[in-house]
């Protein structure tokens, strides 16, 4: 006497429970889906993809925007890579390394760090040219190196600007691998995408976890901003 | 590739001989196979792109618009009351930050499935950047042209209006062109809103690389076409020329 | 100052016209897939009664190729005979297509009869029944129980298969799904997000064939054959319908099913008894009528034409149902 699955009425109180315990699956099977377990290990690779994917853009545009910025130089790429890479379609560039190169962890994070490298280059190359020219000068007048220069004078000056950019990348890479999951790599995403498989609730959990995670990392990396830059720059909230 | 149209000889469901295609893996065409990019297939097929493009246009400008409307209300009234600036800006940072595919699913079960959802998280999603440039550009009109406009006679509303704005707009069209690039990107996500727009297609044939490429190229396009015109408008209201960053 | 005012203004002025006209003109367009019938049917089978002008019809269909195909060939069927048909394909997987019919969203579309057995009414799959008509009658009582209804079966069948490239069947000399015993925990499978849940998926092969794999790894359907071009993926969950397996037959296999875990199953159309006594009779009779031509050989040429030509899913349905004499 089996009665049809009922979907799950998405509710708060649902999702909720979808977060704390298994549920039992409404397909065939019984399997068991949510619960703590599942939702930590989900989050972990959201996490992990957006840190890896992070740190590829940062070690490929960081060193890059700082040259350029520094030097002088290269203002419409460090600019134009920036303008370009905001109208990179998310679903397109996700679904073209899934069909090019294959799915898995290791593409899925390439595929997010073309993302994340436009705003780092951007803004690094940004923070650096904005630096008071009079403070470089007088830097170089004393006998600083040029790399000197630029690690004691112009990078923390460039701090804001440029965690700015880490942030805006942050929220790209965040909100671009909660789609991994269509190239294999099951991130919160998954809760959202498949709804047969975790039913409504699952659904509205996945969306406010995901929501949630944004909102800490962007919280955290305010913080981290904060932390790193110094006293004398404390901006004013607009 | 036409079929053979099948005289009425058979029955009705019934398809004529010619119908059907002998098929070996070395006489696929270039679409079944692997290749970056099938310009056969691309120049017979390029008409299917068409409606989703439009939808695709639809969706940004409409949403773009409503962003617009929201942010530049709100900047607005933060630059009369200064109290309201602290939560606007985390009001609007928070909504920037919460992912639109989650977004669209929060909101499912006020606005179901469709297009309006997709115009409500594409919207929420542009409102920080042109809340923030709307804001920075009022505040940065120096406050000796203010003074002077006062000295003039002109009441306050009217300084907004003839004075303020109109050299704030270089970066409240600043942060439109920023606005509306990324919602371009990011309308292809739609798809899962059951919106339409270019990530219908992508979606459809997710592994025909032709099809992407296609798809996104035509997303790239408009992005482009938008900020071009936008920047002729900037370029236009600014004898001046101002960098804005990302 | 008085200059860079009038032009400021005049560029916002045209900014705002711009985004404003275009926003209005896409609000005021017609963005649906709604496509009236604006002639009668030109002398095919299927005749265009006005009656049915009357009645919406919005048909649904599941999320990969073939689903969409039968989506369509329905659609431009009920279209033919004179109703106003909405299309909204590619939902999802058997539960969101079910959810939107009972809500309403949409007012039917086509389930394979052995999915809604095993996957709604929680049957095994040895209980689903060989033959399509019996297979058919069970679930059809099953989905009244629920304020459903389903419609008679179409000719052909359609399972999930094990697959896999020719040369790693070969070399492991695989030729059935028990062959795997063994070598199973070493191969990475590839299937659909659902199919973790599915007795005539993961579910079985673990259960009634006990076996365990290395991994498995939740994709798209539509890259079931990627994954394995890549070598990313030992064994794949491929559909016995799909033209690859015959156009390309040198290149994948599917092994046999010899415990019988992935059932055959027919598709049936499901809907609601309030949108048949809305529709009439004709939606029936379209529905069952417009499906009598779609033999497995049929299915897997339009499948090759969609999957493999990539042509338009709704060019293929068109070019079906001309040939079969159903439109003009």
């Amino acid at each position: 006497m089996s009665a049809l699955p009922q979907p799950l009425f998405a509710s708060i109180q649902g999702a909720f429970e979808f977060i704390i315990t298994p549920q039992s699956s409404n397909v065939t099977g019984g399997r068991t889906v949510g619960g703590i377990d599942q939702v930590i290990e989900l989050t972990l690779t959201q996490l992990e993809v957006t840190l890896l994917a992070l740190a590829l853009s940062l070690l490929v545009a960081l060193p890059v925007g700082l040259y350029l910025g520094h030097r002088g130089t290269g203002e419409l790429l460090a600019i134009g890579i920036g303008n370009a890479g905001r109208a990179i379609p998310e679903l397109a560039l996700i679904a073209f390394m899934a069909a090019a190169i294959g799915v898995g962890l290791l593409n899925v994070t390439i595929a997010l760090a073309v993302l994340g490298i436009p705003p780092i280059l951007t803004n690094a190359f940004v923070g650096i040219r904005q630096v008071d020219r009079s403070s470089v000068d007088a830097a170089r007048g004393i006998g600083m190196s040029e790399f000197e220069i630029l690690r004691k004078v112009e990078l923390p000056l460039a701090v804001p600007t440029l965690m700015t950019g880490v942030r805006t990348a942050t929220i790209n890479i965040v909100a671009t691998a909660t789609i991994a999951p269509l190239a294999g790599v099951l991130t919160l995403g998954d809760f959202i995408i498949n709804e047969n498989v975790y039913g409504e609730n699952g659904v509205l959990a996945g969306a406010i976890l995901v929501a949630l995670l944004a909102l800490t990392l962007e919280l955290a990396l305010a913080g981290l901003q904060r932390l790193l830059t110094s006293r004398g720059l404390k901006l004013k909230p607009a | 590739m036409t079929s053979v149209l099948a005289l009425p000889l058979a029955a009705v469901g019934e398809v004529g001989e010619g119908f059907f295609k002998e098929r070996t893996s070395d006489t696929l065409p270039c679409q079944s196979g692997d290749a970056l990019f099938c310009f056969g297939w691309a120049k017979d097929n390029i008409g299917e792109y068409v409606s989703p493009a439009v939808q695709h246009v639809e969706l940004v400008a409409i949403s773009v618009v409503l962003g617009f409307a929201v942010a530049f209300a709100l900047a607005l009234l933060a630059h009369r009351h200064r109290w309201l600036r602290p939560p606007f800006l985390l009001g609007t940072g928070v909504l920037y930050t919460i992912p639109s595919v989650a977004f669209f699913f929060l909101l499912l079960p006020f606005t179901g499935r469709g297009r309006d959802t997709a115009i409500i998280a594409l919207s929420a999603y542009t409102l920080q950047i042109i809340y923030r440039n709307t804001i920075v550009g009022l505040a940065n009109v120096p406050t000796s042209v203010k003074d002077a406009a006062r000295g003039m006679g002109l009441t306050d509303g009217q300084i907004l209006w003839r004075v303020e704005l109109p050299l704030a707009t270089p970066e409240i069209v600043a942060g439109l062109r920023i606005a509306t690039v990324s919602t371009v990107a990011l309308a292809t996500l739609a798809v899962f809103a059951g919106a339409g727009g270019l990530g219908d297609p992508i979606y459809e044939f997710i592994n025909f690389k032709t099809n992407i490429i296609i798809a996104g190229g035509l997303a790239i396009l408009i992005a482009v076409a938008f900020d071009a015109i936008l920047f002729a408008i900037q370029r236009l209201a600014t004898p001046w020329r101002r960098t804005v960053m990302a | 100052m008085r200059t860079t005012s009038k032009r400021a203004r005049a560029a916002i002025a045209v900014l705002l016209a711009l985004f404003l006209s275009l926003g209005v003109a896409a609000c005021g367009s017609d963005d649906d897939d709604t496509t009236g019938n604006d002639e009668g049917g030109g002398g095919g089978a299927i005749v265009s009664n006005p009656d049915n002008g009357k009645v919406t019809l919005t048909v649904g269909s599941k999320n990969f190729t073939e689903q969409i195909v039968l989506g369509e060939v329905y659609a431009q069927a009920l279209e033919a005979a004179g109703y106003k048909v909405k299309k909204d394909l590619n939902l999802g997987s058997e539960t969101v297509a079910l959810k939107n019919v009972k809500a309403g969203q949409i007012s039917g579309y086509p389930e394979y009869v052995s999915t809604a057995l095993t996957s709604f009414f929680e049957a095994e799959p040895e209980e689903v029944p060989a033959d399509a008509t019996e297979a058919y009658e069970e679930a059809k009582a099953d989905f009244e129980k629920e304020d459903l209804t389903a419609f008679p079966p179409t000719p052909f069948a359609s399972a999930n298969a094990v697959g896999t490239l020719k040369k790693t069947a070969e070399e492991r000399d695989l030729k059935t799904v028990s062959d795997l015993e063994g070598q199973s925990e070493e191969m990475t499978l590839y299937g659909s997000p659902e199919c973790r849940q599915r007795i005539d998926c993961l579910a079985g092969l673990e259960e009634l064939y006990g076996l365990k794999f290395k991994k498995f790894v939740p994709v798209d359907i539509g890259l079931r054959y990627t994954v394995l071009d890549k070598g990313q993926a030992d064994l794949s969950i491929l559909f016995t319908t799909d033209p690859q397996l015959s156009a390309q037959a040198d290149k994948y296999v599917i092994l046999e099913d010899d415990k019988e875990v992935f059932p055959a199953g027919n598709v049936i159309w499901v809907t609601t008894p309030e949108v048949v006594e809305e529709a009439g009779p004709d939606y029936e009779k379209t529905i069952v009528q417009v499906q009598e031509g779609l033999t497995l050989k049929v299915m897997q040429e339009l499948g090759a034409r969609v999957e493999l030509e990539k042509e338009p899913a709704a060019k293929v349905a068109a070019e079906y149902l001309e040939s079969a004499g159903y439109t003009g």
